[in-house]
């Protein structure tokens, strides 16, 4: 009888480990993998509505924005890197903007990782950053992401029946942006 | 029954391990960030009430000067972060942010001083990773141990300082306090809400 309960407590104990372990230690996105289901909600600012195509909903998920492909920063006003990194990014923002081919086809976003609503709008005052920005102030959209370090990219290619797949997925700053931007025409131009 | 208790041992150590760390996730600081793991989120008992003078001190920062809170009175409102230790998780990631918003002190009025019980050496090489100089004073209550942690009852059992927030008003009375738990970082809004009622009971 010992032994039943011996093993049974050894058998509830393992169950309960591994099914923590698939909980907590998720991986980021892998490349040409799916990005998990993440929801954000539709920005108060009419002019992200606009940029993203959310307008009508409360929420939304990545592959709802109206694009080609998503860019997602996940970033932190914590993270010295991120703060240092940020005008480049406002420059990546502008040359897809700039960029004929690019513009309305390729949106970027940010995502505050364990950042509230205050902490992210004053990084996005402090470094006047035009694109939308989301708060995941209890990193609920951060651990589904795997837990990365900052500043983290990940980019999405979006289908027209709806699907998607991730062809970029690293840590830390994008080194040489027209480098990146001519790695995101590629993706754009290969259904063409 | 032993067994059961190393099989229940094993068992939390198994889970502790596989814990993912979510704070400290700058990239700056690499591979260089200790995880004590999570810890008891309170472990002293205040001994300074809102209301009452703040206990004064005088502490070296990493600049080489000595900084005494009572420099402040009648000038700055001082908003004081203590942090438990340099190159942990939380740690790391709270001072950075307090760097990019000089504005909101500068507009309040006030000055923040960064506390924690770990020696100079260790808060110059820990602070110079986080981007450009800190603005505000980085200070060591290193030596005689945690003094001014536990005058304000903020110094923990192992040693360390809670992740611990006071501000004080320039006649030198406490406004504010806040004892986070030690595995969380404090919400931003906190400190600005307090700055800004004391500049509107001006």
């Amino acid at each position: 009888m010992k032994n039943v309960f011996r093993c049974l407590v050894i058998l509830i104990c393992l169950i309960v480990s591994a099914g923590l372990v698939f909980a907590t230690d998720t991986q980021p996105p892998a490349q040409d993998g799916m990005l998990p289901e993440i929801t954000l909600p539709v920005p108060k600012n009419s002019a992200h509505q606009d940029y993203l195509w959310v307008t009508g909903k409360t929420s939304f998920t990545i592959p709802q924005v109206k694009a080609e492909v998503v860019i997602i920063e996940i970033f932190s006003m914590y993270c010295p890197h991120c703060q240092r990194e940020a005008p480049a990014v406002n420059k990546l923002y502008k040359k897809i903007e700039n960029n004929r081919k690019l513009k309305g086809r390729v949106k970027l976003i940010g995502i505050g990782a364990g950042n509230s609503d205050f902490e992210v709008s004053f990084f996005k005052k402090k470094y006047r950053i035009p694109f939308p920005l989301f708060s995941d102030a209890d990193f609920s959209i951060h651990e589904k992401l795997g837990s990365v370090r900052t500043p983290y990219f990940i980019a999405v290619r979006i289908n027209k029946d709806g699907t998607h797949r991730v062809f970029y997925s690293k840590l830390g700053a994008i080194k040489d942006t027209d480098q990146f931007l001519n790695m995101i025409s590629g993706e754009v131009k290969r259904d063409e | 029954m032993k067994k059961l208790f190393k099989i229940s041992a094993v068992s939390a150590t198994f889970l502790f391990l596989f814990i993912a760390p979510v704070f400290g996730l700058s990239e700056v600081f690499k591979n260089n960030i200790y995880n004590p793991g999570n810890l008891k989120p309170v472990d002293s008992v205040l001994k300074v009430k809102v209301g009452e003078p703040a206990p004064d001190f005088t502490l070296p920062s990493i600049s080489g000067e000595k900084v005494s809170l009572s420099s402040f009175k009648g000038k700055k409102n001082v908003v004081l972060s203590f942090v438990p230790a340099a190159w942990t998780p939380v740690c790391s990631d709270q001072w950075p942010g307090y760097n990019i918003v000089k504005e909101i002190f500068d507009e309040n009025d006030a000055i923040l001083l960064g506390i924690t019980v770990d020696n100079i050496p260790t808060l110059f090489a820990w602070t110079n990773l986080m981007g450009e100089k800190l603005w505000f004073p980085v200070l060591s209550d290193f030596w005689p141990h945690g003094a001014v942690a536990s005058h304000y009852g903020v110094l923990r059992s192992e040693g360390i300082s809670e992740r611990a927030l006071f501000i004080i008003n320039k006649n030198g009375v406490i406004s504010y306090i806040k004892v986070a738990d030690i595995n969380k970082r404090p919400k931003l809004e906190s400190i600005v809400s307090e700055l800004e009622k004391l500049r509107n009971r001006e």
